[in-house]
């Protein structure tokens, strides 16, 4: 379980995370939702350790993460795998290379293994002779699937994805839907989901999280979170500004 | 008067700030030493080395000669052309070879390093790096750093050899000095030492080179102009300790 309890980020006067509580049972798929720049990736940059809070303190199953050095927190970080929004492939290796580069790092296995686990992966996330090719020469929705076969490469038991369908066409957005549940299906990971994309969340999320200034407006399973009377989640929901309770728009 | 010595208050504030960092980064690219990626250093190595060997050719084969072609005049008034191959052998080897070598690796691999890696930086890559558990110094710095160290004094004593040789050329072509003549001076006047203390001098411009350039590359600031800025601010900064650097152990070695 990952647990966020009491965690402020704040640059100078400007709050971020506003003393937020947050816990993500093990192998759910949760979904933060929100505003642009209301905070959400920066949930994900806590929990992998990218970025230390201000105060609060994070539990990892049950380790304060935020008492760790580098070198024990690396040993968190294997346990997990991150989608970045911009993909983050490295440009200066081929997609077999990004695939392979952790299991390079962190395993002993052969390259004959190694080209093995690639090729996997890559077919799971539906990929195949794709190998040899550059980033560069990727589309968006290949580079976000990349991204992916790479996270899961060392079977990671927690994935974190940064709006994965940010920038998709509709079908596409709709294939990554797919790769994020049939993989929590297949690896049994826990799933954190940032977007602002409602169709992805509730297709994808066990529960959901709403963030607004800093703070969690609403964090509720997808049925409760849909009928919620919550005018400005509805609002989030719907799109809409002109919400009204009784689920009527002007 | 008062506004030139806040400018000379804040340029030292920032030098001696620029050295904190640095000597943080040194620090810490010594703790991951031992998990150096033997691949990753020798491409660099190449990458440094070989591709150099060209543009540090070509500055020292030139500066060589055109330093006779201004000497040799006056001492051929004083009868004292037999002192040109030393001179320019002591020249070469104590300052002009490492310190123009530094100068052109800084301009050439040290910008290229920071653009590289600030583009890592801007793309979230030295993120994705650390969410894989990779340490970014270990992985970026180290290699950088040991082929910087190791290639800068091979290429400051490569260029040594072509800048004694650029003088040579011009002394016996057109001064009309003797083989023998500058090729004596060169073995009565030079000493080991003069030769291996320009080596160390290279060896910590390297080590700056690569600290430098790796430093503002992993704190460049996002977009393409942050990227510029931080190679700019790389070369101009290696440059200025570079310099300061070749007094402060010209003071100690000799």
């Amino acid at each position: 379980m990952i647990s966020l309890q009491d965690i402020t980020v704040a640059y100078g006067s400007r709050v971020i995370l506003n003393h937020i509580n947050l816990d993500i049972h093990t192998g759910e798929t949760l979904a933060i939702l929100g505003a642009s720049g209301s905070g959400k990736s920066t949930i994900l940059r806590l929990i992998i350790g990218l970025q230390k809070p201000t105060s609060g303190k994070i539990f990892v199953d049950g380790q304060d993460i935020l008492a760790l050095d580098e070198d024990q927190m690396d040993q968190v970080r294997l346990h997990m795998g991150m989608v970045f929004q911009y993909s983050a492939l490295f440009d200066s290796m081929s997609v077999g290379e990004n695939v392979a580069f952790g299991l390079r790092q962190h395993t002993k296995k052969s390259e004959e293994e190694i080209r093995e686990i690639v090729h996997n992966k890559l077919h799971l996330v539906g990929l195949d002779n794709v190998e040899a090719m550059m980033p560069n020469n990727l589309s968006g929705g290949m580079k976000k699937r990349v991204s992916l076969a790479r996270a899961i490469a060392l079977e990671p038991q927690v994935i974190l994805y940064d709006e994965p369908t940010a920038g998709l066409d509709p079908l596409r957005s709709m294939d990554i839907n797919h790769l994020i549940v049939n993989t929590q299906r297949q690896l049994h990971t826990t799933s954190v989901v940032v977007t602002h994309d409602m169709e992805s969340a509730f297709y994808v999320a066990d529960r959901l999280a709403y963030l607004e200034e800093g703070e969690f407006r609403l964090i509720a399973d997808k049925e409760t979170f849909r009928s919620t009377t919550d005018a400005q989640v509805q609002r989030f929901i719907h799109g809409s500004t002109d919400w009204q309770e009784g689920g009527n728009t002007t | 008067m008062l506004g030139m010595l806040e400018h000379v208050g804040a340029f030292t504030l920032h030098i001696f700030e620029k050295v904190g960092v640095l000597a943080l980064l040194f620090l810490q690219t010594v703790r991951q030493l031992p998990k150096i990626q033997r691949r990753l250093t020798i491409a660099q190595m190449a990458h440094l080395g070989v591709n150099s060997l060209p543009i540090v050719s070509l500055t020292l084969l030139f500066a060589g000669m055109v330093m006779t072609l201004q000497i040799v005049d006056i001492l051929l008034r004083y009868g004292a052309q037999s002192t040109l191959g030393g001179i320019m052998s002591i020249a070469m080897g104590r300052e002009l070879g490492p310190i123009l070598t530094g100068v052109v690796v800084a301009g050439r691999v040290g910008a290229a390093m920071t653009a590289e890696i600030g583009t890592m930086k801007v793309t979230e890559q030295i993120d994705a790096l650390r969410c894989m558990a990779v340490n970014p110094v270990a992985y970026l710095v180290v290699p950088r750093f040991v082929a910087c160290v190791c290639m800068v004094p091979l290429l400051a004593f490569y260029g040594y050899i072509i800048g004694t040789a650029g003088g040579y050329a011009v002394a016996t072509l057109s001064a009309g000095l003797t083989h023998f003549t500058y090729m004596n001076s060169i073995e009565m006047f030079t000493d080991v030492s003069d030769v291996v203390y320009g080596l160390i001098k290279a060896m910590f411009f390297g080590g700056i080179i690569a600290l430098v350039a790796c430093h503002e590359g992993m704190n460049a600031k996002s977009g393409a102009e942050g990227v510029g800025q931080a190679t700019t601010r790389s070369v101009v900064t290696s440059i200025i300790f570079i310099f300061i650097c070749n007094y402060l152990l010209s003071l100690i070695l000799y």
